[in-house]
């Protein structure tokens, strides 16, 4: 008798397996036809199975979708990459060291949010996941402001209410960062609809993991955004792992991520997001698109999470540890740094200088940083900072509130001065 | 002034606020074109356009996204959910995210959205198009949660809400739609026309968010309650012969305590009323608020009359409306106690 059988995806490789990654189906540099801006989203389904991919393995740019930077823009982009690894890097040691409470890093993938931000306007806005801490890095956001958010001190812009990486900036044009997932993805396209609506030609961007491609916002901001053909770029950040759940669990295993754009009558565009230029390209095509009412692109950019989940994460438990060595797309800084030698923009010393400088510079900033306070010592925010924000004036129960939370304080340091003022009285007895 | 009844004052009210501030955008399912099922939008997108009077899909979660997304962006995005029963797929948008951008962003972004969601039974409606869930907004902090009982309340509170900063869950009673309904259904039913409520102004005015309304004075017991329920508290304390005090609470978040525990401490007995499930119900804070603040009036232990702690059962809808019967008996027991 035949039953049915329920299929549990399994990874290719687990700890201790030989890494395979013959699953991830990689177009030849160069060979993705590029289509113009205005044709209909039916007429281009292939651009959701191919990749496009515009430096080859020589660190040659090929091919229609060249974005032809100039060397300098190119330079730039090499310097935002790099000063979002190596701030990656210090903080996950001070997180380490117990500095800050929680950390998440963007190694390997920093080339997504990097060549993504330049190619937007600075007009546009931004909807952010937890590993895009390259778009603050792009416009401008200082990297003591993002520090002093995860310490929670006395400048933190989220006045300690938030986890560390849970960053926004009015100013620059990027929304807050939810905890919650894939939430932002249907809020990017009211914001387009909106800006529609009031006859701006602001369009917004918004990014996911492939992981939580599988919420329901996904479906939802895809709806909105194909039914009302919204200025939005809606991106999904494939990098293989959503914790220690592989790419399959959020239905990678049937079809790209970008394959569901078609379903919905938007174009969806599969490319190596490691590989700056192309994430730069297929950017500027879909931003293109959308000013011109042709409406939104969903983007799956091929990557891979180098680093763990978070801290709290340990991946060594549920993937080979060499992983990142065997990913067939490499690291986008190396690739960037290869194809700006290749012409003759840059050479090893140029970059290990830049290295020490942003170095220095992340530790300039941490050291400013923690003059503001730590989350355990140093000057501190007042907690009765807690009850405002919740709504615009403070209704009568938080005034109450806080006065109660003003009360205990006082007692508490009431108490305190009277236990150091019975320590001096025994001390002179 | 005209004579409105509450799908009408709704109506007045988007019409207004469309008319007043390019900034307001209405959308919901069935909102545009048709006017929405109960016609509380008609007429609106011929007037003001398609730009701002929208359809949507059938997405609750994605009507709650987008409006928080155009808030964002400037906009005062009025959206409707087609019953109150189907707000449960935008809960997350609603608590993670309506209710704490303003919070968690130290004040830089906030969406100022209003949700206008009909709610309430005794339409035969059952599980599914009966459910009254204000008690689980209240419990969410950063989002006001209101409920008006009548024509002239749900223009001049729509209004308050929509140039609100904040985001608003704007409940409609939908069994007060056409007319103030005490509690018996085998009446025939009674228009607006002839209710005093049911004259409202043709144009702009508030009714402020937060302040709760004595609908009747009185010396002997305090009755607190909202929505529909208001008007089947006053039938009820007709048949009582009591000289109960009815206070419409109007507005759940913020509360008006001042109002509600005056009363209490001035009457000593209090009766809490509403169509919600009791079981952790809105009539639990106001039963907490009340014993907090007018312990040493009170007369008679709280009594809370409420729908019963099942689902919205189609078939025994009057058995399960909290009617006149119970809230007499409830008044009458307050009232012996000693």
């Amino acid at each position: 008798m035949r039953q049915s059988r329920l299929h549990v995806p399994h990874p290719p490789a687990r700890p201790g397996e030989k890494p395979d990654f013959s699953y991830v189906r990689i177009s030849p540099a160069g060979a993705v036809a590029r289509p113009d801006t205005r044709v209909p989203a039916v007429e281009i389904e292939a651009l959701g199975t191919e990749m496009v991919r515009v430096l080859d393995e020589q660190g040659h740019a090929v091919g229609p979708w060249n974005p032809h930077l100039e060397p300098q823009d190119l330079q730039v982009a090499l310097r935002h990459m790099l000063l979002t690894r190596l701030f990656d890097d210090r903080m996950q040691r001070m997180q380490r060291q117990g500095r800050i409470s929680f950390y998440m890093k963007s190694t390997g993938e920093e080339a997504v949010a990097v060549a993504q931000a330049m190619a937007l306007q600075p007009g546009d806005m931004l909807f952010p996941s937890y590993r895009t801490q390259g778009l603050f890095i792009v416009r401008g956001k200082s990297l003591v402001d993002l520090m002093c958010q995860c310490l929670s001190n006395t400048h933190d812009m989220c006045r300690g209410r938030q986890m560390p990486i849970m960053y926004h900036s009015a100013a620059s044009n990027i929304f807050s960062i939810s905890g919650n997932l894939a939430t932002q993805f249907p809020q990017a396209v009211g914001w387009a609809m909106a800006a529609a609506i009031k006859g701006e030609d602001h369009i917004a961007a918004a990014w996911i993991g492939e992981g939580s491609s599988a919420e329901a916002d996904f479906h939802h901001a895809m709806t909105f955004a194909a039914v009302y053909q919204a200025p939005v770029i809606l991106n999904v950040v494939n990098n293989q792992w959503a914790i220690s759940s592989f790419q399959g669990f959020a239905g990678g295993e049937r079809r790209t991520f970008a394959q569901r754009g078609p379903g919905y009558g938007i174009p969806g565009v599969r490319v190596d997001g490691n590989d700056f230029l192309a994430v730069y390209a297929v950017t500027q095509w879909a931003a293109e698109r959308a000013r011109a009412s042709g409406g939104p692109t969903l983007i799956e950019l091929v990557t891979y999470r180098a680093a763990a989940h978070s801290t709290s994460d340990d991946p060594s438990r549920y993937r080979p540890k060499e992983e990142w060595q065997a990913w067939p797309l490499g690291d986008p800084i190396q690739r960037l740094k290869e194809h700006l030698i290749r012409l003759g923009e840059w050479s090893e010393d140029r970059h290990k200088g830049l290295e020490k400088e942003l170095d220095a510079h992340v530790t300039a900033c941490w050291k400013e940083a923690v003059t503001y306070g730590t989350l355990t010592e140093g000057p501190s925010l007042d907690p009765l900072t807690m009850f405002e924000d919740v709504f615009h004036e403070m209704p009568p129960n938080l005034r109450h509130q806080r006065e109660e939370l003003r009360r205990l304080m006082q007692e508490r340091a009431g108490a305190a001065g009277a236990a150091s003022g019975a320590l001096e009285v025994a001390g002179e007895g | 002034m005209a004579r409105m009844n509450m799908v009408q004052a709704i109506n007045s009210g988007l019409d207004v606020m469309l008319g007043r501030d390019q900034r307001v955008v209405v959308f919901g399912e069935d909102v545009g074109y048709f006017g929405g099922v109960f016609r509380c939008t008609d007429g609106l997108q011929r007037k003001h356009g398609e730009h701002r009077v929208l359809d949507t899909p059938i997405s609750e979660g994605g009507i709650v996204a987008a409006a928080i997304g155009m808030g964002v962006n400037g906009l005062r995005p009025v959206a409707e959910i087609q019953f109150a029963d189907y707000i449960y797929p935008a809960f997350d948008q609603i608590v993670s995210e309506l209710a704490r951008l303003r919070y968690r962003t130290a004040g830089e972004f906030s969406a100022p959205v209003t949700i206008r969601t009909p709610c309430g039974g005794g339409i035969r409606g059952g599980q599914t198009h009966s459910q009254s869930p204000e008690g689980v907004f209240t419990h969410v902090c950063g989002i006001k949660v209101v409920m008006p009982s009548n024509p002239y309340d749900a223009k001049g509170l729509l209004i308050s809400c929509i140039e609100d900063e904040d985001p608003v869950v704007f409940f409609e009673p939908k069994r007060l739609y056409n007319g103030p309904f005490d509690g018996d259904p085998h009446k025939p039913a009674v228009p607006w026309s002839t209710h005093p409520k049911g004259e409202v102004p043709d144009g702009h005015y508030t009714v402020p968010i937060g302040k709760a309304e004595i609908v009747r004075a009185g010396s002997e017991v305090t009755v607190l309650t909202y929505g529909t329920m208001v008007h089947v508290a006053e039938a009820a304390v007709k048949l009582a012969q009591a000289d109960a005090e009815i206070i419409d609470v109007r507005s759940m978040v913020p509360l008006d305590t001042d109002t509600l525990c005056t009363s209490v401490c001035k009457t000593g007995r209090c009766v809490i009323v509403h169509e919600a499930t009791r079981f952790s119900g809105f009539g639990a804070e106001l039963s907490a608020t009340v014993q907090e603040e007018c312990f040493w009036h009170l007369e008679a232990p709280i009594a809370r009359v409420t729908g019963w702690d099942t689902p919205y059962p189609h078939a025994f809808e009057w058995d399960y409306f909290p009617g006149p019967q119970r809230i007499v008996a409830a008044i009458q027991s307050v009232m012996e106690a000693r």
